[in-house]
């Protein structure tokens, strides 16, 4: 038993409406006359169709192929022919279009062969079997983001603990709930194959004290399984948030941009737990979902809808009323206004509420902030709303960052309190995607800067190596003059240059000259140091002859770069000239050492 | 478009202020019983000027002016600064004070939630600087009636010495100058009642009443009013433990001036204050501090409004340096 509960700081209590659609049970929605099947389930979980245009399916016969590391397959969720594939308006606050697969259902709901999968005699050996097992069943969350359960299973690191989000926090929704009653056997199947498969040792399963109903039959059903519990947590929105959730029933904090797996634990919602109980034990892809009627509505009910149905088609079910001005998907906290009737249900539409002004009318215009902090008291993140959105306000974002903007998690509760009506939430919103188009555009500009700095080296390293061929020349042309200077010290030798020679003959007899004329710091030394000196200078005289052989002939590489082979080239001819130089005045030395020797 | 979140709690600007206005009322009420009706025509004369400064600023920033006037918070600084104020100023005083606080301290740093001073301390402590003789004309209770004090606030002729005591504070300070004074001598005095000043001293628990209603409303947090009259005890208290015949009792110190009004009404002004948990604390113990230490050693017998508007000025590094740590990121070291 869970000794205590750990409670996140902040929260709201609007009101919840949930009576009214949780009183009926799940009926199945009238089959539509056609199908608008997304190809993609959330911004990065994408497939590509893999039907064509008149193709007949049938019902759980995949039409999108899994793209990309987070994307997941897509099905026919009744047999028919497919129609058209082409762009189609997406339930997302953009409105943008995406590829969809329509399909005209032949109204006999045929099935396609089902291929149910052992998770346990896969073992862990073939743990990829199941990954892709759970991708190609076309698996996502079902509580709203729709991210890719297979991702979520696949970390390397072991969950000790599976939390279950029973929660639903947000007002008017009720699908959670009414699975939980309706289903709690099949959750609680899907939730013991996901501990299976993550390794984990307990399965929490988290439900808001409002739902007393779905606590029971959860229950009921968890009494079988040795290792899960039902935990009842209090009314308080958003504790049906992910990282609240768990912070609640574990008091691990998960921050921004972290996996759950990194603590040891991972979420998923009850309806995510049914799909994969029906993948894995019946074969079943995922078809439909349970979707919330409510709002402004004659006959608000739960409905299992399947994925692609128009909202249009689902309306009449409902009956809206005549004042009714929008429909909002999802809940009222979060969600966001459908940009068109015709957009279809996806995997994560867990509601359609129907607004009117009198249930959710424009706010009054924005005042200015007058800092009361009613929203950081809120904030289930615990962050400072007013600063970010001054920080926001004002575009400064990269104070807004170190506000930790991303942190946020957009439940609205700081909006929701707000005495000035600012939709700060909003603010936020700009914020993030300001950040991230200055992100997109930074690395375009870094790439960019890349191929013109790859394209300056290559310019660079081809007049280098052309230096560096040309150094290796002058070297040795420098190496042979050197050579020839040194021949030059002996005045018999010809040469092939008589103007150098007669040059170098005339130095050396000037040298010679000044010898003689100038006395050396050696002359007024004593016989017998001076002869030490010469038999010092001896004993050098094989060193650095050695030496100064070697060098000039030492050839720079092709390989070195133009300014070093430059650089290299003329300390090699410097060094080569100077021990020439040392060279000669040593032997002079030494002659005269000995010509002193025979004076004597 | 509209987003999320379509609901909301119905809280507004308007509200916070009207209920800030409700929670005067109380310490108003025993003014008016403990002192006269005199302030009543102050907190008019206050009001009908702030809106308007208010109105006229509006007009001429351009901003829409109906919905700003309709926010209170002009009134609200109206009635801080006219119950900062003696009830007995003449009312170009009162209207100079309110001119102040609208134009120069809120609309001129850019109107409501801009300002990083307190619209009313600024009033105050402009006015206590340019006229300090008015500024200290506090009657004694009971001491005038109506007519009299009617006829000062529209700018009778003062006879200084029969109509004015000091205020408790004051007395006590002009007092223990004197050779050989002691607390408990001046305190002898006709301007002290029971704890402090005279009739006075029953408006700060006015005060203190719709201070308790306000924290239970959850309009203020008790971070501020808890750490401001928590210090000021705590200093009051070992001072006077340490020289009971110099410095006044906690007592004398909560109930005098206008320390319960600051406590729950100047100090928890959220646009100029400290927003923070832990800022807060820091905030509002600073300005008792401050305050206490002008009481005792600076050249005015009320100090809180300097203090206040001292801590103003520090606001943005407390704040800076108290931000809490955030969900996930708790244990880590903040820049």
């Amino acid at each position: 038993m869970i000794g205590k509960l750990f409670g996140f700081n902040g929260g709201v209590k609007p009101r919840t409406h949930k009576d009214d659609s949780a009183r009926e049970p799940i009926a199945r929605a009238p089959m539509p006359a056609r199908l608008i099947v997304p190809l993609r389930h959330n911004t990065r979980a994408i497939a590509r169709p893999i039907v064509e245009i008149g193709q007949h399916v049938l019902k759980g016969e995949r039409i999108g192929g899994a793209e990309g590391v987070l994307g997941t397959a897509c099905h026919a969720p009744t047999s028919g022919t497919v129609v058209e594939i082409a762009e189609h308006t997406m339930p997302h606050p953009s409105g943008l279009p995406t590829l969809c697969v329509y399909i005209e259902p032949d109204g006999e709901d045929r099935w396609t062969e089902l291929k149910p999968l052992d998770y346990a005699s896969c073992g862990c050996g073939d743990r990829q079997a199941v990954l892709d097992f759970l991708r190609d069943s076309g698996i996502v969350g079902m509580g709203g983001a729709a991210f890719p359960s297979h991702i979520k299973v696949g970390t390397k690191r072991v969950a000790h603990t599976l939390v279950l989000n029973g929660a639903e926090c947000e007002p008017w929704i009720t699908s959670d709930d009414r699975l939980m009653r309706e289903r709690a056997d099949s959750i609680l199947r899907g939730a013991h194959i996901l501990s299976e498969l993550l390794g984990a040792q307990r399965i929490l399963v988290g439900i808001e004290d409002n739902k007393p109903e779905a606590i029971a039959a959860m229950r009921e059903a968890a009494a079988s399984l040795p290792n899960a519990e039902v935990v009842v947590v209090p009314t308080l929105y958003p504790a049906g948030g992910e990282k609240q959730l768990i912070r609640v029933l574990t008091g691990i904090e998960i921050p921004h941009g972290k996996l759950g797996t990194e603590f040891g634990v991972q979420c998923f919602n009850v309806g995510t737990a049914e799909a994969v109980h029906r993948a894995f034990d019946l074969g079943e892809p995922l078809l439909s979902r349970v979707v919330t009627l409510t709002g402004n509505v004659e006959r608000p009910r739960n409905w299992e809808v399947l994925i692609g149905t128009p909202i249009e088609d689902l309306l009449e079910l409902a009956g809206p009323r005549d004042d009714t001005d929008r429909y909002i998907l999802g809940g009222p906290m979060m969600g966001f206004a459908a940009p068109d009737l015709s957009v279809p249900v996806v995997k994560g539409t867990n509601c359609v509420i129907a607004g009117s002004q009198a249930l959710f009318p424009y706010p009054p215009p924005e005042q200015p902030c007058i800092r009361c902090g009613a929203c950081a008291e809120v904030c289930p993140a615990d962050l400072q709303p007013f600063e970010l959105y001054w920080y926001a306000r004002s575009k400064n974002f990269g104070k807004a960052q170190e506000y930790h903007l991303f942190d946020c998690i957009e439940c609205g509760c700081c909006a929701y309190v707000c005495p000035s009506n600012i939709p700060l939430v909003d603010y936020y919103r700009f914020a993030k995607s300001e950040i991230w188009a200055r992100e997109r555009e930074h690395d375009a500009a870094d790439a960019a800067r890349e191929r013109f700095e790859f394209r300056n080296y290559r310019q660079e390293r081809e007049k280098a190596e052309k230096a560096a061929r040309l150094a290796a020349k002058a070297a040795e042309t420098k190496a042979k003059l050197a050579a020839k200077g040194d021949a030059e010290a002996e005045p018999a030798k010809p040469d092939d240059d008589p103007k150098k020679a007669l040059i170098a003959a005339a130095l050396a007899r000037a040298k010679a000259q000044k010898e003689s004329v100038a006395p050396k710091n050696t002359d007024e030394l004593p016989p017998e140091v001076q002869a030490e000196i010469a038999e010092i200078d001896e004993r050098r005289k094989p060193l650095t002859s050695e030496e100064g052989a070697r060098q000039p002939v030492a050839e720079p590489s092709a390989e070195e770069a133009g300014e070093a082979a430059a650089h290299a080239r003329d300390e090699d001819t410097k060094k080569a000239l100077i021990t020439a130089a040392i060279e000669r005045a040593q032997e002079q030395k030494a002659e005269q050492a000995e010509r002193e020797r025979d004076d004597k | 478009m509209i987003h999320s979140p379509y609901i909301r709690t119905g809280a507004s600007v308007h509200a916070v202020m009207r209920n800030v206005l409700f929670a005067l009322m109380p310490g108003i009420a025993i003014y008016v019983w403990q002192i006269g009706a005199g302030i009543l025509v102050q907190l008019a004369i206050a009001t009908v000027v702030a809106l308007a400064a208010e109105a006229l600023v509006l007009r001429l920033r351009a901003r829409p002016v109906g919905i700003a006037l309709t926010d209170l918070s002009a009134v609200v600084t109206a009635w801080l600064v006219a119950l900062s104020f003696p009830p007995i100023v003449p009312w170009w005083i009162t209207a100079f004070g309110v001119i102040i606080a609208i134009v120069a301290v809120k609309h001129l740093y850019g109107g409501l939630g801009q300002n990083p001073f307190n619209p009313a301390m600024v009033g105050y402590c402009a006015m206590i600087v340019a006229f300090p003789s008015l500024m200290a004309q506090w009657p004694p209770a009971g001491a005038l009636d109506f007519a009299t004090q009617l006829d000062l606030i529209l700018g009778g002729v003062r006879e200084i010495d029969a109509i004015t005591g000091a205020t408790a504070l004051d007395a006590l300070r002009t007092g223990l100058r004197a050779d050989d004074a002691t607390v408990p001598l001046v305190m002898q005095r006709d301007a002290f009642g029971l704890l402090a000043g005279r009739g006075w001293e029953w408006i700060g628990l006015g005060y203190l009443a719709g201070g308790l209603w306000l924290l239970a409303r959850r309009i203020i947090t008790w971070h501020l009013p808890v750490a401001f009259l928590g210090t000021l005890t705590v200093i009051s208290t070992l001072m006077w433990l340490l020289d009971p015949q110099q410095f006044a009792s906690p007592l004398f110190h909560l109930l005098s001036g206008g320390a319960l009004l600051a406590a729950f009404f100047i100090v928890t002004d959220p646009v100029s204050g400290s927003t923070t948990p832990r800022g807060k604390l820091i905030f509002a113990a600073g300005i008792a501090i401050i305050a206490y230490v002008i009481r005792n050693w600076g050249a005015f017998p009320e100090g809180i409004a300097f203090a206040v508007l001292l801590m103003n000025m520090c606001v943005p590094l407390i704040d800076m340096k108290t931000q809490p740590p955030v969900f996930g990121h708790k244990g880590e070291r903040r820049p």
